[in-house]
């Protein structure tokens, strides 16, 4: 790659995110009116949906334990705590208190967390909920995935 | 006393006017308050209201037409006597709009009163009385109902866990197949989870209703957290009557306790930032009136969060169910299951015991 920010990296980037979001333009008019986008064109909801799909996904595949948050959210407290107890420091991103909050929020409901927060990334890949979290504890799942990225002996 | 008949006529009109445009501005008030004692007292005092007004109104026209016609003729002291007049029944006017404004106030306070019982009611599942507010009506009625189809279900669901019960005391003392005793394991697995979901859509109805497990006996509620049994405590008194467990077993079991201990101990610090943003909304610094006020309405959203805890609580129990049916044999799996229904049996006895045979003071 000759330049830092080479444009075939951005176009694979942009392809994939409008597969990601083809089941859900378009025709998706009639179904779910968000009060939040009505009003917008379809066009106009890709574009945003798009950069909060990008942020999220170049915050998510940051080394470690990725945690997207609000700084309201008591559950999330609990997940952090939880982290905590493992040995484990997540990077917390708190979506209340970030300036593209919101289109974060949609990328990460459409990405299947219906919290939207917390969700969880580990190593880039989405763990998903508290549910999933907690799924994968009992299970003792999450501790092999953990292991890498302990703070504490 | 002769005066032209418009100028009369004129002057009544006007004098009729003001009282029924203060009337009126009264009676708006007035419609919002539906007090029966109220009504015959404003009624009266309107009344008299409107004859003063209008006497006044038309004695101020009179007393000014009478000076400018026959300002020359009349005595001094007639003049005098209609101002005496005036002012007497302005007096008496503003003496009795203190006595209705004073009914205002106390009908106000009652009122405050009333939302304030009707709120109450309405938290415990009763709804009493209706009118105030239709629209809260279809609430607390789905609330009622909700409830109600909780209590019922779970009727059946004890029912049907005492049966189970039998049912695999007997089966495992029969000495039947691991095929058959299969069969009644994922039943009673599934009845649990029949309970958890019951539990999850009550709590939407009413969340307060799940966390205070009213639908259980006392002792039962004794060891309750969010809504229910702590998983690792149960794992703790039942894994004693399930053995003997192999070394793999018993790491198996050791980790899941290890585990269940960290989520609960997660998921109880969450619990308690949750309760005490709930209290600082409540308690926030805000001139209000009455109950309905902003600090309730956001407490309200906070609740949310609560129902949350309460299905992620749920979840973790069902969660732990699941993983001990992976790591247990059948029959292994089959004593637990028996293990903890009769558990719950005794605490039950305990409960009944405990209120029909009170201690008599030394």
């Amino acid at each position: 790659m000759e330049n830092p920010d080479p444009p075939s990296m951005k176009e694979e980037l942009l392809s994939l995110h409008i597969r990601l979001l083809a089941p859900f333009t378009g025709s998706s008019k009639s179904s779910s009116p968000d009060p939040i986008t009505e009003g917008f064109e379809g066009g106009d909801f890709e574009d945003l949906a798009i950069f909060g799909m990008d942020k999220v996904t170049r915050l998510a595949s940051e080394k470690g334990v990725v945690l997207f948050s609000k700084s309201s959210c008591c559950m999330c407290y609990a997940v952090k705590i939880l982290f905590q107890e493992l040995g484990v420091t997540p990077t917390v991103h708190e979506i209340d208190q970030d300036p593209e909050g919101w289109e974060m929020e949609k990328a990460l409901m459409r990405l299947g967390c219906n919290g939207p927060v917390p969700a969880i990334f580990i190593g880039g890949k989405l763990v998903g909920s508290t549910n999933e979290v907690m799924s994968l504890h009992l299970s003792g799942g999450l501790m092999p995935m953990l292991k890498p990225y302990q703070t504490l002996c | 006393m002769d005066f032209p008949s418009t100028q009369f006529v004129s002057s009544r009109t006007m004098g009729t006017y003001e009282p029924i445009h203060q009337i009126g501005m009264w009676g708006e008030n007035f419609k919002s308050i539906s007090n029966p004692n109220i009504s015959a007292s404003v009624i009266v005092d309107v009344a008299n209201k409107l004859e003063n007004e209008s006497e006044t109104t038309s004695h101020e026209m009179l007393a000014s037409t009478s000076k400018h016609d026959q300002e020359a003729s009349k005595p001094f002291d007639k003049i005098q006597r209609r101002l005496a007049q005036n002012r007497e029944a302005a007096r008496k006017s503003r003496l009795r709009k203190k006595a209705y404004v004073q009914q205002l106030e106390i009908s106000r306070l009652k009122l405050i009163q009333l939302e304030q019982e009707l709120e109450r009611s309405r938290q415990q599942g009763l709804y009493v009385g209706g009118g105030l507010d239709t629209g809260h009506l279809g609430i607390s009625g789905a609330v009622n109902s909700g409830i109600a189809a909780f209590e019922m279900g779970y009727e059946r669901w004890m029912e049907e866990q005492n049966k189970q019960i039998c049912e695999l005391r007997s089966a495992l003392n029969a000495q039947i197949s691991d095929i058959e005793l299969r069969i009644l394991v994922e039943s009673g697995m599934s009845h649990y989870f029949e309970l958890f979901r019951m539990k999850s859509s009550v709590a939407k109805a009413d969340v307060f209703y799940v966390m205070s497990g009213k639908w259980k006996t006392s002792a039962e509620r004794f060891f309750s957290w969010i809504g229910g049994f702590r998983p690792s405590e149960l794992l703790k008194v039942l894994v004693p009557q399930i053995d003997p467990l192999t070394d793999q077993q018993i790491l198996d079991v050791f980790n899941l306790k290890q585990s269940c201990q960290q989520a609960e101990d997660a998921l109880s610090q969450g619990m308690e930032k949750l309760r005490e943003t709930v209290s600082a909304t409540l308690a926030s610094d805000q001139m209000g009136q009455g109950i309905y006020v902003p600090q309730v309405a956001m407490a309200m959203e906070k609740l949310e969060a609560l129902v949350r805890f309460v299905n992620q609580a749920d979840h973790l129990r069902q969660q732990t169910l699941q993983q001990m049916s992976y790591i247990l044999t059948t029959r292994q799996a089959a004593r637990g299951l028996l293990a903890l229904g009769e558990y719950i049996q005794r605490l039950q006895a305990l409960s009944t015991l405990c209120a029909n045979h009170p201690r008599e003071p030394a």
